[in-house]
Parts: structure tokens; C-alpha cells; sequence
């Protein structure tokens, strides 16, 4: 398998270390090996050397040129209508929801608790039920309302 | 326009105004005024007007303004709480007219005692002695340029006395997961903090049979769970002293045998009546509380249950 990303002007970058873990950026400029100039003008990610250990390579690329100024890259920024793309991406989706995981406080850990042990109730009783009739059918087997197989 | 500004009456401030007076008064032409002043001296011109009108009254200042800082003023500059200020400082003669007054409706004769002087001097006799000599009456400090000087020490006073501070997350209605004793793990509701600093909390009872009881807040998990107590009214007599500890057996006196002889049961400690009531009292008005939650059931469930760490969960990381 070829590589599909690579550290280039223009690749968007998931910042995953220091002040601005979380935020998406672009890269303007490689420095050296090791480190990336970096401007996220429309993410609040100011135009910054990062090293590229801190720097998670993503599928979206946005097209200026090569060093070009922070107008420059937020011009492309919005051509590209990239902040909606990336909130719409799994990625954004799933760190937004170990973020809001993350901030649950003790009572709502144990409410979701409780709502999953709910839920999977639900979902093993109706999983039995399809199990009995299919591969016990000779069983005779309560079955379950319509309405929590949506609830599932 | 000089007016105004030597309103204050000092001495110098005088001359200054005597001085001014005669300058302004000797030419006609008004003096130009810069034009971010001028409205400024316009409103002092309207107010001239209205003084010489008689629509509006000049209010006379209570005191007469002293001059604080010449030498026969009686007050001193003294620093005070962050700033210098102006004390009041009562002449000898004030002082001395006061003790007469309070003297005289006693009923008791003046005494003045006089001023202790620091320095007596005494004669030498013999020649060449120099005649006369100066006694200290308080010895001095010796000093020592090259000796350190002890630091005076702040006390702090008794334990009992210091200062308690709560956490701040800890407020009268958190609910607070325990984390020591016998109740470890449980999630009790705070009630209030004792003068000792001590938390007083409950669980209430019914739910996880925590009592009444003390907490030190250490041993405690502040919560972002909070209830609105401000209605609870907890008795009185619940304080630092509702939970000192009862002995529950003296220890026999070394003579009487007749005591050891007998197998004596084991005395368990159970809770006194009163402690009954106000347990039933506080609780009772929580739990109306709760009652009013909108996740009643699961708010319910929440005290009854018990806290636990699963395997991935670190509890430095986490948000309570």
C-alpha cells in the first residue's frame, strides 16, 4: 500500500500534544526532519513551528502555496469550507465525544450507567428471542414488543 | 476662578490665593482657557450666578479644615493598615483636662503621675570626674553590630483556635463520596461545615444508613452534584460537642476485685434517642428534596449506590 498522506504544505494536521491539543491546523512549511511550520487561522492554532511528533497527519489537504501568508492559507481555509468537513469527519466526531466522556461529572457516569444497562437489557432480550425462533423454534417464547426493538 | 482652587486654607495656600486674587483682579481681559476647560469654568460661572442669585445656598462645611501637616496641628501621620493616615493626636493639655473632668465626676482628686525620665543625672564627687554622670533608668539593649538579631517568631496559637478553611467545591448541598471508615465509597450529602472544620454530613440514612456524622475534608470526594439545602433546617444542638465521644466502660478501680470476678458483656455503642429524632428531622427534609429532583429515581439510586473505580478509569484524570 502506497502512502496516502504525507507532511506537506497544505496537509490539515490534528494537533495531539500542548496548548492546542484538539485543534486541526495546516502545514505551510517543513523546517527540518523533525519540525513543521504550522498556521490554523480560522482554529485559533496561531502560525507556530510544531514539532511533528505532536502532529497527527489527516486525509483533508487544503490548496495554497508553498510558505504562504496566514491571509493566504485562511482564504483557502474557507474555499475549502474545511471546519465543516472536519467536524463532519468520524475523527472530529469520536474526539468530541471522548472530550464529552471525559467532562462527565459522578452523577452523569452513573446515569449513563444505568441508561446501558438499560439499553443492553433490551437488546439481549430481543437478541434471544431472534435466537429462539430461529434456532429453537419448538420453544414456545414470549415475545417481545415491536417497540423495543426501536428503542435498541 | 482662583477661587476654587484655594479652597483649601492652608498657610501657604493663602499667600498662594492673596497672590492670585490681586493678578486676576488687576486685568480686565479674561485669561484664555484651553477648550477642553472651558466647560469646566462655565459650570463654575453658572454656580457664581446662582450664589449671587440666591437660588442656590452655599452649605457650610461642618469643621474647620486644619492643616495637618504644620507642627502645632494635633494630629500625626501614621501608618495604618496599609496606608498613612492622619490620627488624631490629643495634646498634653487635652489629656490632662480630660483626667480632670472624669476625676471630677468621680469624685476623686486629680493625680498626676509624673513623666518617668529615661535619664537621671547624677553628680560625681571628686575632681576631675567630670562633676555629673547620666544614669539610664531602663537598661538598654545591649548591641552588638556582627550579632544577629533573633527573629521573633509568630505564634499561631492553639490548635483549637486556628483558622479552618474549607474547600471551596465543598458547599452546603454537595454530595460527596466518602472515601475512608466504615461508610468508604458511599455518596452522602453535605450539610454544613462545624466550627472544628469538620464537615457535617448524612446520607440520609435510609438510603445507605450513613448517620449523622463528621467528616474530616480530606477523607472526602467533592462532588459537581449539588442540591439546594437552604431550607434544611438542621437542630441547634448539633455541633462539635453532639458527636464527642461517650465512654461506654470505666475501667474498675484496682481494689475492687469483685468487679473483675464477674464476666462483664460487651457494651456496644447505640445511638441515643435524640440522635434518633434529629436524624429522622434532617433526613426527612432532604429527602423531600430529592423528591423534587428531576431525576428523582436515579438521584435515589445515585446515594444508595456505591462509588468504584472500573480498570481504565484513573481518578486524577476524571471529573467528579
Amino acid at each position: 500500500m502506497p502512502f496516502k498522506r504525507f507532511v506537506e504544505t497544505g496537509r490539515v494536521v490534528y494537533v495531539v500534544e500542548g496548548p492546542y491539543k484538539g485543534k486541526i491546523c495546516c502545514i505551510v512549511d517543513c523546517i527540518d526532519q523533525k519540525t513543521v511550520l504550522v498556521d490554523g487561522p480560522e482554529s485559533g492554532v496561531p502560525r507556530s513551528k510544531m514539532r511533528i511528533s505532536q502532529i497527527h497527519l489527516t486525509k483533508f489537504k487544503v490548496n495554497f502555496p508553498y510558505n504562504g501568508s496566514t491571509r493566504t492559507v485562511r482564504q483557502a481555509w474557507i474555499k475549502s469550507d474545511l471546519s465543516n468537513l472536519w467536524i463532519k469527519s468520524r475523527w472530529a466526531e469520536k474526539a468530541a465525544n471522548r472530550e464529552k466522556r471525559a467532562s462527565l461529572g459522578d452523577f452523569e457516569r452513573f446515569k449513563l450507567k444505568r441508561a446501558r444497562r438499560i439499553r443492553n437489557k433490551i437488546r439481549t432480550n430481543v437478541y434471544q428471542a431472534l435466537f429462539n425462533k430461529t434456532y429453537c423454534p419448538k420453544k414456545k417464547v414470549v415475545k417481545k414488543p415491536k417497540e423495543e426493538v426501536k428503542a435498541e | 476662578m482662583a477661587d476654587v482652587k484655594a479652597e483649601v486654607k492652608t498657610e501657604a495656600g493663602k499667600r498662594k490665593r492673596a497672590s492670585k486674587k490681586e493678578e486676576v483682579k488687576a486685568p480686565i481681559v479674561k485669561k484664555k482657557v484651553r477648550p477642553s476647560r472651558e466647560k469646566y469654568f462655565a459650570k463654575y460661572d453658572e454656580k457664581k450666578k446662582a450664589l449671587a442669585n440666591g437660588t442656590l445656598k452655599k452649605i457650610p462645611s461642618k469643621k474647620p479644615k486644619q492643616n495637618l501637616l504644620s507642627g502645632t496641628a494635633t494630629w500625626k501621620v501614621v501608618y495604618k493598615s496599609g496606608t498613612w493616615r492622619f490620627v488624631h493626636k490629643p495634646t498634653e493639655n487635652k489629656l490632662l483636662s480630660k483626667a480632670a473632668a472624669t476625676a471630677k465626676a468621680e469624685g476623686k482628686p486629680l493625680v498626676i503621675t509624673p513623666k518617668k525620665k529615661s535619664i537621671i543625672v547624677k553628680p560625681i564627687k571628686g575632681e576631675k570626674n567630670g562633676g555629673t554622670r547620666e544614669v539610664h533608668t531602663v537598661k538598654r539593649k545591649a548591641y552588638y553590630a556582627t550579632m544577629k538579631t533573633p527573629k521573633k517568631h509568630r505564634s499561631r496559637g492553639l490548635f483549637k483556635n486556628h483558622k479552618r478553611n474549607t474547600r471551596s467545591s465543598l458547599t452546603p448541598g454537595t454530595v460527596v463520596i466518602l472515601l475512608t471508615g466504615i461508610h468508604k465509597g458511599k455518596r452522602a450529602v453535605l450539610l454544613k461545615t462545624l466550627d472544628t472544620g469538620l464537615l457535617l454530613i448524612t446520607g440520609p440514612f435510609i438510603l445507605n444508613s450513613i448517620p449523622l456524622r463528621r467528616v474530616h475534608q480530606g477523607h472526602v470526594i467533592a462532588t459537581k452534584t449539588k442540591l439546594d439545602i437552604s431550607s434544611v433546617q438542621i437542630p441547634e444542638e448539633v455541633d462539635d460537642k453532639y458527636f464527642k465521644r461517650i465512654l461506654l466502660k470505666k475501667k474498675p478501680k484496682k481494689g475492687d476485685s469483685s468487679k473483675i470476678l464477674f464476666v462483664q458483656k460487651n457494651k456496644t455503642y447505640r445511638p441515643t434517642e435524640k440522635r434518633k429524632s434529629d436524624q429522622k428531622l434532617v433526613d426527612k427534609q432532604i429527602l423531600d428534596i430529592l423528591k423534587k429532583h428531576p431525576d428523582r429515581k436515579t438521584f435515589l439510586m445515585y446515594l444508595a449506590s456505591t462509588f468504584g473505580l472500573k480498570s481504565n478509569q484513573y481518578p486524577h484524570r476524571m471529573q467528579f
